[in-house]
């Protein structure tokens, strides 16, 4: 075997006085692909940017051995580093949106990389990023070029970032959560795209939370957790044999192919009774969807983001509503909480009129539906304590509000304590539990979840998730449960509705569904969920 | 290029976007000169002391009775309020100022010859209160914590500054003591340098404020780490990034800062005995002379609409998201 590409032997990286990377030592060979896995805070972006040089100013990096194709970084000075970045190690990072200069055209952003490092004429430069461009699957590239960041769609944009980084041909790329926040398909596209730079001979060092991502490309996997590697080696082997504890519990958070109900965080009682499958029609369902529409202005006439949406939900019900970004997930979940209101159709509460009711005689109805947001930071004032967020939430006599809060927390599961601190500074998880406590407050029937844990680690996720799922059996709650991450709404949901370009184009069971789609669509995006490597082979 | 190729047809709907963007602009001017000539219309109505008095030369002028009524029959001043203000305003859509009541000769000339001193010191300020903004803002995000902290304190200090206290510093300084300078304005080119220095120090402190903020909101954003990824220098990451975004509120903040620097012109105007708006509107204030203060309201407000438009228009080349912006809507 060839010498590796970067080896790397007990890095370390301090910020003052807390070392958040302690003696990594690992190495990437070419046309290997290495992934980090690791919840954040794990003090993996500190590892991939170190190698670069770009661990921040106040940063302190040292290590016995850093070296790249045979050269040694450790000693590099400034001008060196910048002779490497982007011509020896390409960097894509997460979120394309913010990673290119919104102010700039992405030819120019590409372009940059090669005139930097200079050699190539003006001609020759525009040649390469049309060529690079068409090479990640860039549709139309010359029209690519002029166009801004802001123009393209997020799968688009993540394209163009990874083909700045790979304009000059670097032989290390570093991936740094390329495919967060992309659909499914998308995420598959760019999967795909990445295991073919790794067959051209490229090696990749991808940093992921998400092990199903990694498992589709990586063929050594590092587990990282506190800024130590606890665990490593070839992915199928660690996926399918999990020797550390930690690394065992990061696969069983992961919700695909669970079964229902079943418990995502080990040790913890299984709650749920199986699920009760839809018998027929004797129960009124608790909402109902009729026919809805929803336009909004567009150049050219108006455009519609719901057109003709009809579901029921029943008592202790979840549905699932699955789709990709702009299918109108998020219109629905607005409509069905009456923050918008229908162009036709109607929602129907417990078969009586809801959307088509008066605002002043609506609002005693309105407790009955709860709802928790993807981003719950923002939806707080953070002004506000926690018990002040719960407190205006409840519709108890002041008298009991103590008693309630209290109650709350500890129907979701946090401390008292926390009654008193402001959103700000809770954690992700611990947030979206405030909000879930929220919605709990007024004894809603039905909570509407617009992608309640897609801003949450993949263990946090799994808490999150087994919270709900324990909920609904407590309480018979529904669930509209909205969600992009096909693996949470299966694990969750006991019907599903797909929906693409306005309309649901599939209803059933979520068994039936993901495992004899009928519509095309759906078979589509169920191919491109991605899986971990056990499961599949 | 034929007319039903896609290109031609996006020519044309961004022609049709620019026309229909400038029709807006150009009522909402409109409105806005309308708005400000009836306010001062009225404002100036409520001034203690008779117009007519002022037009025989104020109150000293011991005039008889005859002479103010015959007055105030020449001038329309008799006639109802109602009817003043539409007389005035077919005046003013006529293109007609009216006559100085003080200095009996038409308010178009008289602001023509004083409007080019005050755009003149205007521009100046303005300019330099953009060159050393830019100057503070990079030098004080450089990196060093003492740059930062040093150029901070500069720039509270210097946009806290008011301009008589600070003309007066500047005259003690570079006239009285050091002889460099003229403390009036004799013509010469040397006499329009204090005046333009006492302007532009609180607005450079001002924008060098807000671009400072700017930028070090966008050197910590990740196209830059992705910028530096690319082996960007630290000085290609300022000028061709980071700059230009920082660029970006202080243009929107330039059609505010030139309507500052005409009502700081009225404080300097006066200290360095400059010709100019700021005096004449002084003047006309105090002798109660209405065409002129209405003159020069309505001339300021015009320049402050053009000013505005242009910044408008420098923002939308400077940010293309803003142009995009308007189609998806």
């Amino acid at each position: 075997m060839n010498s590796p590409l970067l080896s790397v032997d007990n890095l370390s990286v301090s910020f003052g006085d807390n070392t958040v990377v302690h003696d990594l030592s690992f190495s990437v060979n070419p046309g290997e692909c290495v992934a980090i896995v690791g919840e954040s805070g794990s003090g993996k972006s500190v590892t991939a940017r170190s190698l670069l040089g770009l661990a921040g100013a106040r940063s302190r990096v040292s290590a016995s051995t850093l070296s790249l194709n045979g050269r040694d970084l450790s000693t590099a000075s400034d001008r060196d580093w910048r002779r490497i970045r982007g011509s020896q190690v390409g960097l894509v990072l997460q979120d394309a949106l913010v990673s290119l200069d919104p102010l700039r055209p992405i030819g120019r952003e590409i372009g940059d990389a090669l005139r930097l490092h200079g050699g190539l004429s003006a001609l020759a430069a525009q040649t390469r990023v049309l060529e690079v461009l068409s090479q990640v699957g860039m549709p139309y590239p010359e029209r690519a070029v002029s166009q801004r960041s802001g123009d393209l769609s997020g799968g688009l944009r993540q394209r163009a970032l990874i083909a700045a980084a790979l304009a000059l041909h670097p032989p290390l790329l570093i991936a740094d959560e390329p495919t967060t926040a992309l659909d499914v398909t998308i995420q598959a596209r760019i999967l795909d795209l990445l295991a073919e730079i790794k067959a051209n001979g490229t090696g990749i060092l991808l940093i992921s939370h998400d092990l199903a991502v990694v498992s589709a490309v990586a063929d050594r996997v590092l587990v990282m957790k506190d800024g130590r590697i606890v665990e490593s080696g070839d992915t199928r082997t660690l996926l399918n044999h999990p020797r550390e504890e930690y690394t065992q519990r990061l696969i069983a958070a992961v919700p695909t192919d669970k079964p229902r109900g079943t418990q995502l965080v080990p040790g913890a009682p299984a709650v749920r009774t199986p699920p009760t499958l839809r018998t027929t029609d004797a129960i009124t369902p608790v909402l109902e969807a009729r026919s809805l529409v929803k336009t909004f202005p567009a150049p050219g006439g108006r455009f519609r983001a719901v057109n003709g949406v009809s579901f029921d939900l029943a008592r202790g019900e979840t549905l699932g509503l699955v789709g990709e970004s702009g299918s109108g997930k998020t219109t629905v979940a607005r409509l069905v909480l009456a923050l918008s209101t229908p162009d036709e159709g109607s929602v129907l509460l417990d078969d009586r009129p809801f959307s088509e009711l008066r605002e002043r005689d609506r609002r005693p109805l309105r407790r009955r539906i709860g709802a928790i947001y993807q981003d719950s930071l923002s939806s707080f004032d953070p002004r506000m304590s926690v018990r002040r967020i719960l407190t205006d939430a409840l519709d108890t006599a002041p008298a009991d509000d103590r008693s309630s809060v209290a109650e709350l927390l500890d129907s979701v599961g946090l401390a008292q304590s926390v009654a008193s601190t402001r959103p700000l500074l809770l954690s992700g998880g611990q947030r979206q539990r405030v909000s879930i406590a929220r919605a709990l407050a007024a004894r809603p029937e039905l909570i509407v979840c617009d992608e309640p844990v897609s801003a949450l680690d993949v263990t946090v996720q799994a808490q999150v998730l087994d919270l709900l799922d324990r909920l609904q059996a407590e309480r018979g709650l529904s669930y509209l449960f909205i969600s992009h991450d096909l693996g949470v709404v299966r694990h969750m949901s006991d019907r599903i509705a797909v929906m693409k370009d306005g309309r649901i184009v599939e209803t059933g069971n979520a068994t039936d569904v993901f495992d004899n789609p009928q519509h095309p669509y759906t078979a589509r995006l169920v191919a491109d969920a991605p899986r971990l490597a056990s499961h599949s082979a | 290029m034929t007319p039903g190729s896609p290109a031609s047809k996006v020519e044309r709907s961004r022609s049709r976007r620019v026309s229909r963007w400038l029709l807006v602009q150009l009522g909402g001017a409109v409105f806005v000169l309308w708005a400000v000539a009836t306010l001062t219309f009225f404002a100036i109505r409520l001034i203690p002391g008779d117009p007519a008095e002022a037009v025989l030369g104020g109150p000293g002028s011991q005039a008889s009775q005859e002479t103010l009524d015959q007055v105030r029959r020449e001038y329309g001043l008799d006639l109802p309020l109602v009817t003043q203000y539409l007389q005035a305003l077919g005046r003013l859509l006529a293109g007609d100022l009216g006559s100085s009541y003080a200095l009996k000769v038409p308010v178009a000339d008289l602001l023509g010859a004083q409007i080019g001193g005050t755009l003149l010191l205007a521009l100046f300020a303005l300019a330099l209160a953009w060159l050393c903004a830019l100057a503070l803002s990079l030098w004080s995000t450089g990196g060093s914590r003492t740059a930062a902290s040093v150029g901070q304190g500069i720039e509270l200090t210097s946009a806290a500054l008011p301009h008589f206290w600070l003309a007066t510093v500047l005259i003690a300084i570079f006239s009285t003591t050091l002889g460099w300078l003229p403390p009036v304005s004799t013509g010469g080119a040397a006499g329009i340098i204090l005046p333009v220095l006492t302007l532009a120090i609180p607005l450079a402190g001002f924008l060098a404020q807000v671009m400072r903020e700017t930028l070090l909101d966008t050197l910590d954003a990740p196209f830059i780490v992705s910028a530096r990824a690319r082996g960007e220098s630290e000085r290609g990451i300022r000028l061709r990034h980071a700059l230009r975004h920082a660029s970006l509120p202080a243009i929107s903040l330039s059609g505010w800062a030139l309507g500052y620097l005409i009502s700081g012109a009225v404080v300097v105007e006066t200290i360095f005995a400059r010709p100019g708006l700021g005096r004449t509107l002084l003047q006309a204030v105090t002798l109660r002379d209405v065409p002129v203060v209405t003159g020069v309201v309505l001339l300021v407000a015009f320049v402050y609409i053009v000013m505005t438009i242009l910044t408008d228009a420098a923002s939308r080349l400077a940010d293309p998201r803003l142009r995009s912006a308007e189609t998806r809507r």
